[in-house]
């Protein structure tokens, strides 16, 4: 909660309301709990298969196959490995969604089972969902694109009406899962994952007893790969193994990734009557915005120290950093100011698994909380992958090489969106 | 006590009349902005109406740097919370900005610097593999919009939380409704809430023709737009710009500003059925009015005005008149209901913010904005929808609603200020 | 070793309506229905399908669009603009087609 004071509504009755969507005040600020995780990475499709090598610290990084990248100044990229779409996602669907709503759909349906929750068994308007985007469906974009100016507007698909805008995700996950409760769709760039979630917390305080919040994004195709080239952000070459060295001496940029992850939240009382098993609480979560982006300090700063204040939470409460971990001298540097600032010197475990998953854009926020409430969980910080050290400089104590396994209590994500957008979301082990 | 937010600023970019003076004329005199689309030759495609905006960014203070990087969606942007904040009276210098939130609107992005950049990366379609050498610079700022609230962020000033709500259709009263959370919750005291989109581009006119969404009524554009008329065929796209300045209400007071309406409720739900179409029955659209009414504690009976999603498709007018009749009961029928894309068009995820403004106007002026071009109503479509011309109708509190691709469905309840505790 | 997607820029520009040599059968409509629209499970297209409704099928007025959309540009001809509404089986779109001549 934001430094300014908000009391409890004054009620004429002795009861405490009921909070119910049709009862429009909060009476309290509950913290929803996480009780329903999908996810879908360059390391893993799947909870399993992506913990395994999360702990692991094995790479999903590659060449990109997706396209003939030889061409391109950077030819690395985290794909999600042996998505066969048709498994997961009904034939009709096929021909109306890109590759990042086909992914989405699956890993709504991983989150929602893995809740144990049907939405058909809760009220009409109790569920709703909602997702960050960032450039929307490319691969489908860009084919519509093409049909355009190569063949005539005639070649133009019915679907490239709604196959590719940011709302898809949401739209086609509502569909699919009939979540008939407040849907929304965010667009901070990278912070989106985060934001997302604090939105899912909003709808949830407002009276919807569960949201599936998230993000899941792809942005592979030549036209994608060129807008990610024009950020001037992106390592050069054609190494994985050079391509993403978050607070690593020779940091030289990112590499873009497809994936993210899509979680239940949902209002604990809710959570209880149906006796659902906890993966997590989200205790905290703000977001703030500086245009000077990551090149200084501020922005991040304002952000953590919020979230943890909204957590009711100080910073030696904190066990485990998630960094954004952007790869660039100035972002790296700012990022570890602050995690010194506030923590003290190697004052925190802090990691960046996104280095062996690449940039997911909407997705990547989402994926850290989706590995942090696993990490809290097992109890198991997983390491840096390709990183065999921070800079001794930026005074961070960097999990790299082998997972650390701690008694772990609390976890901060941090994310970072281009143009100035910061976002931190606290969680506790159930 | 819970915390109240009030409209203090308007700001509008919107076809037919510059600013928000231009804007208000263009509603209260019935007059329609529509027309065949200039900006390219629409003749390869099935519907050739569009409403646009005449803008000269350079005179309208932009500088020749900002027109070669910003989309025109962020000119607009720019543009309308520039008349927004001025017409708060907002001096964020001033303000602690860290408690200044920004919120933008927007459903399809960047489109038109989106085309031109692929056509000439691509060689006009031939190259899969494109040259991203001949790439602008800001090529991935017209991908991802978070660079137009980014945008619209720095030039005012505001250093807490910013997104971009991308709903589709319901983009911008979304927008506003999530902004109105902002301030409830306490993250922010004020929250510049601009909507804003400029789709009218060929890819645009592509896919809307393919699914046969908009007017065919090519050889008479003035009149194409005809929510609720028996002869209606489709939307006519449309572009624009609104600014929305939310403030908290005692933040309001104490510096004294002008306040054109409360926001009293603001509700969504989806119907979880079609990415583009939509039922007969309105069930979902009726349960987010209920809900908004719910929240602002008003029953049915307090609305004085409804300010309809009425796009002007078959399906869209039918839809939204059978849920005004099951939320509103008999009221709806007393109620005078109006549509002002007959005038304005369809632009997307800008105009409900335009529409919002709209029904803060009402509220202001006592005056309602009528539906243009509507000479003879569909008999399924039997409410009073305040046909050609504005009326004098002392309004106290304004439903707007929307529904948009992906299913949407959004209510946002205004009503005329208030001194008192609510 | 890794595998590239290849290209799929097809080959030949299409810009050129293709000249109607060839009527538009049953079995090219159901073709054409799997492309753009997949296939409901349970559903068996190769069957006597001439008569059921498209909704039946589990095609909605979307699919239908872009099928017609197709006929148009792969057969040549020219279908009614209302045609997705108004066709509402098989053997109705195929009745459209076949009255372009």
């Amino acid at each position: 909660m934001t430094p300014t004071t908000t009391t409890a509504t004054t009620t004429t009755t002795t009861e405490a309301l009921p909070r119910s969507a049709s009862d429009p005040t909060w009476t309290e600020l509950l913290d929803p709990v996480v009780t329903g995780v999908g996810v879908a990475s360059p390391t893993g499709l799947g909870l399993e298969e992506f913990w395994a090598a999360t702990v692991a610290g094995s790479s999903g990084l590659g060449p990109v196959t997706r396209f003939d990248a030889s061409g391109y100044p950077c030819g690395v990229a985290g794909e999600v490995p042996g998505f066969d779409a048709a498994a997961h996602v009904p034939s009709r669907l096929l021909p109306q969604t890109d590759h990042m709503t086909r992914l989405a759909l699956a890993v709504a349906t991983e989150a929602l089972d893995d809740a144990a929750v049907d939405p058909a068994d809760l009220s009409t308007y109790a569920a709703g969902v909602v997702t960050a985007a960032s450039g929307g469906g490319v691969d489908f974009g860009q084919r519509e694109l093409q049909n355009l100016h190569a063949h005539g507007a005639d070649h133009v698909s019915a679907y490239q009406s709604f196959a590719w805008f940011y709302a898809v995700n949401t739209g086609q996950v509502s569909i699919r899962n009939r979540l008939r409760g407040p849907c929304a769709v965010l667009v901070t760039e990278q912070a989106g994952g985060l934001d997302s979630l604090g939105q899912a917390r909003r709808t949830i305080r407002r009276g919807t007893p569960l949201v599936v919040g998230g993000g899941v994004d792809s942005g592979l195709s030549p036209w994608g790969w060129a807008a990610q080239l024009a950020t001037g952000r992106t390592s050069t070459g054609h190494d994985p193994a050079q391509a993403y060295l978050p607070f690593a001496p020779g940091a030289a940029g990112s590499v873009p990734g497809e994936g993210g992850a899509l979680l239940v939240l949902e209002d604990p009382a809710a959570a209880a009557a149906r006796g659902a098993r906890v993966h997590a609480t989200l205790a905290g979560y703000a977001a703030t915005f500086d245009p000077a982006g990551g090149s200084r300090p501020d922005g991040l700063r304002r952000a953590v120290d919020l979230a943890l204040a909204d957590a009711g939470l100080a910073p030696h409460d904190v066990d485990v950093v998630f960094a954004d971990g952007a790869a660039l001298p100035a972002e790296d540097r700012s990022e570890a100011e602050v995690l010194v600032d506030v923590f003290g010197p190697r004052g925190v475990p802090v990691t960046v698994p996104k280095a062996g998953t690449g940039r997911l854009a909407a997705g990547g926020g989402a994926l850290d909380v989706a590995t942090a409430v696993l990490a809290l969980e097992h109890g198991t910080v997983p390491p840096t992958p390709g990183v065999a050290a921070a800079d001794p400089r930026h005074r961070l104590d960097l999990v790299t090489g082998r997972a650390r396994e701690l008694p772990l209590r609390t976890a901060l994500v941090l994310a970072r969106g281009t143009g100035g957008f910061h976002s931190a979301v606290v969680l506790r082990r159930a | 006590m819970r915390r109240r937010v009030v409209i203090t600023g308007l700001g509008a970019l919107a076809p037919g009349g510059p600013g928000l003076k231009g804007f208000w004329d263009t509603l209260t005199s019935g007059r329609t902005a529509t027309r065949t689309i200039t900006a390219y030759d629409p003749s390869p495609f099935r519907s050739r109406v569009g409403a646009e905006v005449d803008l000269d960014p350079l005179a309208a203070g932009l500088s020749a740097q900002d027109v070669a990087r910003l989309d025109r969606l962020a000119q607009f942007a720019v543009l309308s919370t520039a008349e927004g904040v001025a017409d708060a009276g907002l001096l964020v210098d001033r303000e602690d900005p860290t408690r200044i939130a920004t919120v933008l609107g927007n459903a399809v992005g960047c489109t038109t610097s989106l085309e031109r950049e692929f056509a000439r990366v691509s060689r006009g379609g031939r190259d899969w593999l494109v040259d991203h050498r001949l790439a602008s610079p800001w090529l991935h700022d017209h991908f991802v919009p978070s660079s137009v609230v980014a945008e619209v962020a720095r030039r005012t000033g505001a250093l807490g939380p910013a997104a971009v709500v991308s709903t589709g259709c319901t983009s911008g009263l979304d927008a506003v409704g999530h902004a109105a959370e902002l301030v409830r919750e306490g993250s922010a005291d004020v929250v510049v809430t601009t909507t804003a989109e400029a789709p009218i581009s060929p890819i645009t006119s592509a896919c809307f023709d393919a699914i046969h969404a908009t007017t065919a009524r090519n050889d008479d554009p003035a009149t194409a737009s005809r929510p609720f008329d028996r002869t209606r065929d489709g939307l006519v796209l449309g572009e624009g710009s609104a600014t929305l300045v939310l403030e908290e209400f005692e933040h309001a007071r104490a510096r004294g500003a002008h306040v054109y309406a409360e926001v009293v409720g603001y509700a969504s739900r989806a119907n979880a059925h079609h990415m583009t179409g939509l039922t007969a029955h309105g069930t979902e659209m009726a349960a987010a009015i209920d809900a908004a009414l719910a929240e602002a504690r008003l029953s049915p009976e307090a609305v004085d005005y409804v300010n309809a999603h009425g796009s002007g498709t078959t399906m869209n007018d039918r839809h939204e008149t059978a849920a005004f009749k099951l939320s509103l009961g008999e009221h709806a029928y007393r109620v005078p209901v109006s549509s002002i894309k007959s005038m304005i068009g369809h632009s997307l995820g800008a105009v409900g913010g335009l529409e919002a403004a709209a029904c803060a106007l009402a509220i202001e002026h006592g005056v309602v904005p009528p539906t243009a071009n509507l000479h003879e109503p569909d008999p399924l479509c039997d409410l009073d929808y305040v046909p050609l011309e504005a009326r004098d109708h002392r309004t106290g509190v304004a439903l707007s609603v929307g529904s948009g691709f992906g299913g949407f469905q959004t209510a946002l309840l205004l009503a005329r200020p208030t001194g008192g505790a609510r | 070793m890794t595998t590239v997607t290849p290209d799929p820029t097809p080959a030949t520009s299409t810009t050129l309506t293709p000249p109607r040599t060839q009527t538009l059968t049953l079995t090219d409509l159901t073709a054409l229905l799997r492309e753009c629209a997949g296939e409901e499970e349970g559903v068996d297209l190769d069957g006597d399908v001439l008569d059921v409704d498209f909704a039946d099928l589990g095609y909605d007025s979307l699919a239908l669009l872009q099928v017609i959309s197709r006929i148009k540009r792969d057969f040549g001809v020219s279908v009614p603009d209302d045609a997705a509404a108004t066709a509402d089986t098989p053997r109705a779109l195929l009745d459209l087609v076949a009255l372009d001549r």
